[in-house]
């Protein structure tokens, strides 16, 4: 209708819209791609979700900005081709399986830790592996050797003290595994192709070796990691939609609300409208965010309750105030009066003539109500009375504080929630600001 | 102070008789002394007195007949309008209607009345709801008052328009009012008064918000349904000079009280009362003389009608004021000419 | 020093606004002369740029002008050349001021009305706090508001004292002109009456001229001494006032007389049809043909404005 044309003569509403339309869509994406059960049990982590992920990555655009690149997670695993897994068999008993993996190492930082996933089928005898470490100046280093059990045993490299003493260094003993002479002072990373050898020995004709080398890098995916090796893209998807039903429902919610209680209070006036005015006057005062941190604490923190609740503070609040004014003026508009005249009943005075007059402020106090919501989530969120189970950004948020995220110098892991909840008030708030210039043409001028 | 205005809403009383027929001697609208105060409350609750708008209102109206209500802003014009189409209660005194006792009726006499007259306001822009069409204007009062089969409702858009000359109908059924000339939204709102097939209509002000040159349209137009429909019209003004073309009777109010009537000519000819006298004194027809000489006016302002004054209300004003009388009794209808009734004691 | 007895001389005056549906030729070359001491009506029905005729004379624009041109003298001085500070300092609200429509409803509720009425003494620096007071108080008597309500606030007052009130904040710098806006049209016709005789002491008593402008036929004859027309942009007719309230020139006039319902003569009012152009883009020859029962060949082109004895037509028929 002409409204929108008059709206897209706004250079703002433009930027808000497509904005927002954007967020639309990453939501429809998030929900497409990952549903709802594979998002929470995503989120939820644990042992085996995210093992391949290095903790508290950066995201790998970071690269973008660094003179020399920050290393990727590299990921080899035993059933691959390329790796070279041979099977000898050396006796009745004895089966040798060796796979060497090959990797190019061409950065000037270390791994964040590397760790070898092994997978060893067999019925009682334990296979064996003994692992070398083969770097390009031509060292070879003798890591270890270890039993290997049914489950899934794990070999993480930084984690053993051992192999650390035996380099006689100070790092961590996967970064030794990089230099050049780790007793030195100067530490110099040697750049070049490195293998990892896996000579495994199996006592039984049927069993079987393979295993997996993960080198965790310091960056991961395009929106990194966190403490839990969770990709935030995860989080920063499904927050989208989350961050937006919230928003719209609240908003929505409140504001029809509202608008039919001035309604029904201006048009009966008297003790009804009295009631509504003191009931918003004391509800003006209480405070909204403690109010909802004691139910958070005391009772529950599922989003649903914190909506509804949010929602019924919110009810009578200032809007009503700002809607009644409206509708004390129309109430005496001629129309009205001529409607009473020719019989409209009450009901239908309020909800045909009086309601479609006040649409044009509801749109746009509508519109900018959205991302007010949408901060107060990610403040509780904040305050650690977010729902547990929800990926949200202010979640995240939450996350990174808590983990010293700025100490550390992991800057990425509050920025990117930071600026996804910016850029949804933003858009909200040009879109709003420019509806409210559409529908009150006095500000136009402005 | 704020001020409490008693609104009429719909009682369970039960009623009297059927809506429609007459009274013995053929009034369709009948007035007697009709009283309309209003209750000042100090701070919300405590009484504070009463604005007397409208008090101690007398005529009949037949069907065919229009009455013009001239009188200045605070008479009580707007008050006895409003009571007649029912948004008021009166305080005393009756309102008949076909014989039946208005404040007697129940919800369905009520909502039979209520279709039975039709309002026509001063401002067309104001009086049309701005969100929805001619289309969606014209259909609310049938959609009220269970007109529920569309093509009924079509065809009488489609007849009402053409008698207000809004066509060809395709033209304005869609329009929304701010697309429409002032002279076009009146017409609206004309229609839509009609679009029940009232038996009376009372127009406040119709044409004063209309140019000069749109008036005489549309109080023609008016004058038109009044002959074709034998439709009763009660045309309130402050402007004498229009009342006299579209009405056959003028009532003259002041303070609450009808202080002059009679047939529109023989007024304008011999006004009796001194107010009517300053009227048309101080209503001015285009002459270049006007703008030689000063007028004579009487002096002051309407009285407030919370107190008004003793006696006569216009006394205080009047040039021909007999202390003693004048400012002690009030004066009954005198009628010194057949059918001209006047509220003043020189006609004793 | 030869008294001139003109006191204002508008040529070729143009004012357009730009706005959504194009641009609106509001007053599209008007030429006026106003006299000293002389009261002249411009006389048009809504929509016809009365109103933005007095806008573009006392310079009150509005953001989304577009053309705005011509040369108004007044006392032979093209106000027109002034800077916009100067005009506000020398000539708006000193040597010609206002009273805008509906200015009743234009006092400032929160301020005593005494204080607004003294303003515009204070405002151009003419006069202290004390003395412009003293002024608003001379003003209160010619209007004839009792002088205890320059304490009072502007919902004591009633319609008719606000107007005046406003007419006296008009005056209270001793303007040489007033432009009126429908200075009465919400007045019931008591007041109106009121109003008039006070605007008619006035003209004698200080010696001010006024344009007033209105679509009231009736009630512009209360203080007219000469009447200009005014339809579409355009001054189509400008007379003494004996000549207009009785034999005007131009077939709007007169169509425009016959439709106002009189008092004190039996003559049942006639009305024109159709309506006036837009101001968006107004066709081109006479804006009046369309409408006019005198209408021949000549008139799809636009007529020169013809002085016929004294008085000025802009119609063929007098060609």
């Amino acid at each position: 209708m002409k409204n929108l044309r008059e709206l897209l003569r706004y250079p703002t509403a433009i930027i808000g819209l497509i904005i927002i339309l954007g967020l639309i869509g990453v939501s429809i994406y998030a929900v497409v791609s990952m549903p709802y059960s594979e998002a929470i049990r995503l989120w939820r982590g644990g042992e085996n979700v995210w093992a391949k992920n290095p903790k508290t990555a950066a995201p790998t655009w970071i690269n973008l900005f660094r003179r020399r690149d920050l290393p990727a997670t590299v990921v080899i695993d035993s059933k691959d081709e390329t790796v070279g897994k041979t099977r000898e068999v050396v006796s009745e008993d004895v089966t040798d399986i060796d796979f060497s993996f090959d990797f190019d190492y061409p950065y000037y930082d270390f791994p964040q830790e590397i760790t070898l996933f092994f997978d060893a089928k067999y019925e009682e005898k334990q296979p064996h592996v003994s692992l070398t470490w083969l770097t390009p100046d031509g060292r070879e280093i003798r890591i270890g050797s270890m039993a290997l059990d049914s489950s899934s045993t794990t070999y993480r490299v930084s984690q053993d003290d051992t192999l650390e003493r035996r380099l006689r260094t100070d790092l961590p003993a996967h970064e030794a595994l990089f230099v050049a002479d780790p007793t030195a002072d100067a530490l110099q990373l040697v750049q070049g192709t490195y293998t990892m050898k896996v000579s495994a020995k199996v006592f039984e004709p049927e069993a079987d070796v393979d295993a997996e080398l993960v080198m965790y890098g310091q960056v991961h995916g395009w929106a990194g990691t966190d403490h839990r090796r969770r990709d935030l893209s995860v989080a920063l998807l499904w927050g989208t939609p989350i961050a937006l039903a919230f928003g719209l429902l609240a908003a929505l919610g409140t504001s029809l609300t509202t608008m039919i209680i001035a309604g029904v209070g201006t048009w009966f006036g008297g003790w009804v409208d009295g009631v509504i005015q003191r009931i918003t006057e004391v509800n003006l005062i209480l405070p909204t965010l403690p109010i909802l941190v004691m139910v958070g604490t005391f009772y529950s923190r599922s989003i649903w309750l914190m909506l509804g609740v949010l929602i019924a503070l919110y009810i009578f609040g200032g809007g009503i105030k700002t809607y009644r004014a409206i509708f004390l003026q129309v109430k005496e508009s001629p129309y009205i009066e001529a409607a009473q005249a020719y019989g409209a009943s009450d009901a239908r005075l309020i909800f045909r003539y009086l309601i479609p007059r006040i649409i044009p402020t509801l749109l746009p106090n509508l519109v900018t109500l959205v991302p007010s919501f949408v901060f107060t989530e990610a403040a509780l969120a904040l305050l650690g009375l977010g729902d547990p189970i929800l990926p949200t950004w202010g979640k995240v948020i939450n996350d990174a504080r808590f983990n010293g995220a700025l100490y550390q110098g992991n800057y990425y892991w509050m920025l990117e929630p930071s600026f996804l909840l910016m850029l949804t008030g933003l858009a909200f708030s040009l879109l709003g600001f420019s509806l409210d210039r559409i529908f009150n043409p006095r500000l136009r001028g402005m | 102070m704020s001020v409490d205005v008693k609104r009429r809403e719909s009682s369970d009383r039960v009623s009297l008789s059927e809506v429609g027929r007459e009274r013995e001697d053929g009034a369709l609208l009948s007035v007697r002394d009709l009283r309309v105060w209003f209750e000042l409350k100090r701070w919300g609750f405590l009484h504070a007195g009463y604005v007397h708008a409208v008090d101690g209102v007398n005529f009949d109206l037949h069907l065919g007949e229009a009455i013009g209500i001239v009188g200045e802003s605070g008479c009580g014009k707007t008050t006895l309008m409003k009571t007649i189409l029912g948004l008021y209660e009166p305080t005393d005194g009756e309102v008949s209607f076909a014989g039946s006792e208005v404040e007697a009726f129940g919800t369905q006499e009520m909502r039979t009345y209520r279709s039975a007259v039709g309002y026509v306001q001063q401002d067309p822009y104001g009086a049309l709801p701005p969100f929805m069409d001619v289309q969606g204007i014209l259909e609310e009062p049938m959609k009220i008052h269970g007109v529920k089969d569309s093509q009924q409702r079509e065809q009488r858009i489609r007849d009402v328009m053409a008698e207000v000359k809004l066509t060809p109908i395709e033209d304005y059924v869609d329009k929304f009012p701010h697309m429409l000339s002032g002279g076009q939204q009146q017409r609206v709102v004309i229609a839509r008064a009609m679009i029940l097939e009232p038996r009376l209509i009372v127009a406040d002000e119709p044409v004063s918000m209309l140019d000069a040159s749109v008036r005489v349209e549309i109080l023609r137009l008016l004058q038109g349904l009044q002959a074709s429909h034998d439709l009763a019209v009660i045309y309130i003004t402050h402007d004498l000079s229009t009342v006299r073309y579209f009405s056959e009777y003028i009532f003259v109010m002041y303070a609450g009280k009808l202080v002059e009537r009679s047939r529109v000519n023989e007024l304008l000819a011999n006004p009796l009362h001194p107010y009517t006298e300053a009227l048309l004194a101080a209503t001015p027809d285009p002459d270049y003389r006007n703008a030689l000489t000063q007028k004579e006016i009487p002096p002051g302002e309407p009285p407030s009608l919370v107190n008004p004054p003793s006696g006569c209300r216009f006394h205080p004003r009047c040039p021909h004021m007999m202390e003693g009388l004048c400012d002690v009794e009030e004066p009954p209808d005198f009628e010194p000419a057949p059918e001209h009734f006047a509220a003043c004691w020189l006609h004793r | 020093m030869s008294q001139n007895n003109t006191l204002l001389r508008i040529e070729d005056l143009r004012l357009y606004f730009r706005t959504r549906q194009g641009v609106v030729q509001a007053v599209d070359g008007v030429d006026f002369k106003l006299g000293r001491n002389e009261a002249v009506v411009v006389l048009g029905e809504s929509g016809c740029g009365k109103t933005s005729l007095a806008r573009a004379v006392l310079r009150l624009l509005p953001r989304n002008v577009d053309t705005y041109s011509g040369h108004v003298y007044l006392d032979e001085t093209d106000v027109m050349s002034l800077g916009d500070e100067e005009f506000r300092r020398n000539i708006r609200w000193v040597k010609m001021s206002m009273v805008p429509q509906a200015a009743m409803n234009a006092l400032n509720p929160v301020l005593r009305v005494g204080e607004q009425v003294a303003e515009p003494m204070t405002a151009h620096y003419l006069a202290d706090k004390d003395e412009a007071l003293d002024q608003a108080r001379r003003m209160f008597q010619h209007v004839g508001v009792p002088v205890d309500f320059l304490n009072r606030y502007a919902f004591e007052l009633s319609g008719g004292m606000r107007q005046r009130a406003a007419l006296a904040m008009a005056l209270v710098t001793m303007p040489e002109m007033v432009f009126l806006d429908e200075p009465t049209s919400a007045l019931d016709v008591l007041t109106q009456a009121n109003i008039f005789n006070v605007l008619k002491r006035i003209k004698n008593d200080l010696e001010v001229s006024f344009i007033l402008i209105t679509h009231d036929i009736a009630t512009s004859s209360e203080l007219a001494d000469r009447v200009a027309v005014m339809y579409a942009g355009q001054i189509v007719e400008m007379s003494d006032a004996r000549r207009f309230f009785s034999d005007p020139l131009h077939p709007y006039s007169r169509m425009l007389m016959a439709s106002v319902p009189r008092l004190k003569v039996e003559q049942e009012p006639t009305f024109i049809t159709g309506h006036p152009p837009s101001l968006l883009g107004p066709p081109s020859g006479c804006r009046f043909a369309d409408r006019c029962p005198s209408r021949f060949e000549k008139c799809v082109e636009e007529p020169p404005v013809i002085d016929e004895k004294g008085h000025q037509v802009k119609c063929w028929l007098y060609a």
